[in-house]
């Protein structure tokens, strides 16, 4: 069980002083979920904070490799193709 | 805990008891700069809304480029990019954004570390020792990135105790921080508000986070306005000096904006800055995409006067990037990357004499000009005011590169300040960008375009003064309505404005164009 970052993170810092497992380290070239830490707040929140704050969709993703937070649940900006 | 009190809250006695935070406290404080009999120009000149002041707000503001509009002649200020996360969405903001060519807030080349910050900024006053303030601006929101913003304070006010510290956010954390900024010796704080109605902040912000969750729509601005009104009324019976930036957003909170202007006055702001947006598409906002569009410089300027019977108005903002480093309106953070600072040696003792050397001589030229200012009134005052006929208002546009004077030449202004001259006096209205008519050099290729550009910006003048001007601009440029001036290089700019203004009396423009004005009404 455990979330990961992935490429389009922007490496902003706002996830990481919310894990509760201290999970989120810095890493090049973006931030990264250590997976043997990651708990997805069970226990600790009722949501995933580091989910709850990124300001990126799609920039994590769950233990299915679903985002989180899916494209325009954000921002508002309607899907584009890239 | 007893902490040293560096902050001067302590000499800030207040005009009145605060008889309730947020109830007009400040109310005199205000009322000075636009009720006396000052207020129309009677004394030569509006744009000097300082001179205004109390004295001990004056001393606070009068070096502050990004609080005085005169200061901003002769001060930098920079900001140091430590505060990446934010805790809010703005729909004018995108958090992919990094670009070196850009110059808005939001946006930064390099990520610092405190103590990278701190050896940044200490390169900059020693090299620039006009540089009179650090602010952190962002990237994201200074107060969601609290450890590292307020270890970046605390180093500068050991290392650096010259240089005023500053900070702006949009208020969420703001109520849980005063305490901490007050400890630092901040005493200039930045809001941006803009809206007091939670149905106008759900246009304008799709989330904030709170309480550990991400809350979206009304109940998002709902917490997000009592939390930004809430810290403005701490802050303000802290004695910390408090600016309003509010996004002017053409019909979302264009008509809004006025009744905020009244509310954080009332509270005890001291200075309502509004900005236009900024929503290109390519910068990949949410307004950008949706085709929300920007305000046109008339209608700033509209909203801007509607307010200002009410309100102490900035209008010299140049809505910097978050690492900007320089006088407003310039940029010189190339000259700063953080492997360039490394190769500095800086002896900051040494650095802070020469400091001060500085600071005093541009404080001896500002205040003889205030003397100067003051005496002419007097000889106003003794001689009394003879009856002169109204004579419409002009604009003229002034390129300069800072020290109040017109030493810019045409071809390489990348900005234009915008006064009106009027028989009352003159007031700064506020700068519109351009690109340079010509860089020099090989660049000229496009000049034609970029002077396309500039006459654009311009509309609405009808001087134009400039330390130079060339020949083939020259044409265009009076086929377009604005005399180009380079008679007055050099010289201070309410000088050059007013003489200026004289002439065209004298010649009787100011009835002639008038008359053809009421025929076309």
């Amino acid at each position: 069980m455990s979330l990961e970052i992935i490429e389009s993170c922007t490496n902003c810092w706002a996830c990481e002083p919310l894990c509760p497992s201290k999970a989120i380290y810095e890493a090049k070239p973006h931030f990264l979920i250590d997976p043997d830490k990651c708990t997805e707040c069970a226990g600790d929140f009722e949501v995933p904070q580091c989910a709850a704050i990124c300001p990126i969709e799609g920039a994590i993703l769950n233990e299915d490799g679903v985002p989180m937070n899916p494209p325009g649940s954000l921002t508002g900006i309607p899907a584009q193709t890239a | 805990m007893q902490l040293p009190v560096i902050n001067n809250t302590a000499s800030f006695p207040l005009p009145n008891p605060l008889p309730q935070a947020g109830e007009g406290a400040n109310e005199p404080l205000h009322g000075t700069s636009n009720s006396g009999g000052c207020s129309a120009g009677s004394c030569g000149s509006t744009d000097d809304q300082m001179n205004h002041l109390p004295e001990h707000i004056r001393e606070k503001v009068f070096n502050h480029p990004c609080y005085s509009e005169e200061a901003h002649h002769y001060f930098a200020r920079m900001h140091v990019a430590v505060a990446p996360a934010c805790n809010i969405q703005c729909n004018y903001c995108n958090r992919k954004y990094d670009c070196a060519n850009e110059s808005r807030p939001g946006v930064v080349s390099e990520l610092h570390h405190p103590v990278q910050a701190v050896k940044k900024v200490l390169a900059v006053a020693a090299t620039i020792p006009q540089m009179t303030v650090l602010g952190i601006a962002g990237p994201g929101d200074p107060l969601a990135n609290p450890e590292r913003t307020f270890e970046t304070f605390r180093m500068l006010s050991e290392q650096a105790p010259d240089i005023k510290l500053c900070v702006s956010t949009n208020g969420l954390s703001l109520p849980d921080n005063v305490e901490e900024l007050a400890k630092y010796n901040i005493d200039h704080v930045t809001i941006t508000i803009n809206c007091v109605d939670p149905d106008v902040g759900a246009q304008i912000y799709p989330w904030i986070f709170w309480k550990n969750k991400r809350i979206k729509g009304r109940e998002a601005a709902e917490i997000l306005i009592a939390q930004q009104q809430k810290g403005l009324e701490m802050l303000v019976a802290k004695g910390i000096l408090v600016k309003v930036n509010s996004v002017l957003i053409p019909g979302v909170n264009d008509k809004h904006l006025e009744e905020v202007s009244k509310i954080v006055k009332a509270k005890g702001a001291f200075l309502h800055n509004v900005m236009p947006l900024i929503s290109e598409a390519e910068h990949g906002t949410y307004y950008g995409l949706t085709g929300q569009r920007g305000p046109t410089n008339e209608e700033l300027q509209a909203l801007q006067d509607a307010c200002e019977g009410d309100m102490n108005m900035m209008r010299h903002c140049r809505q910097c990037r978050a690492d900007a480093v320089g006088l407003l309106g310039e940029d010189r953070g190339s000259e700063f990357t953080m492997d360039k600072v490394e190769q500095m040696e800086i002896n900051y003792p040494e650095a802070m004499k020469m400091r001060a050397e500085v600071h005093a001589a541009i404080n001896e030229e500002l205040e003889s000009k205030r003397l100067a200012k003051e005496t002419k009134v007097q000889l106003v005052s003794i001689q009394g005011l003879k009856p002169k006929a109204v004579t419409r208002p002009v604009l003229m546009a002034v390129a300069t590169k800072g020290n109040g004077v017109i030493n810019e030449h045409f071809g390489h202004a990348s900005e234009f300040l915008i006064y009106e001259a009027s028989s009352e006096g003159m007031r700064f209205i506020g700068h519109r960008k351009t690109k340079p008519y010509c860089e020099g050099g090989d660049t000229c290729g496009d000049g034609e375009s970029a002077l396309d550009t500039t006459l654009r910006v311009l509309a609405g003048c009808e001087v134009v003064l400039c330390s130079k001007v060339g020949y083939e601009p020259w044409g265009p440029l009076e086929a377009a309505g604005i005399q180009p001036n380079g008679e007055h290089a050099m010289e201070p700019i309410e000088d050059a404005v007013l003489k200026v203004y004289e002439e065209m009396r004298a010649a009787g423009k100011l009835a002639e164009k008038q008359a053809v004005q009421q025929k076309v009404a």
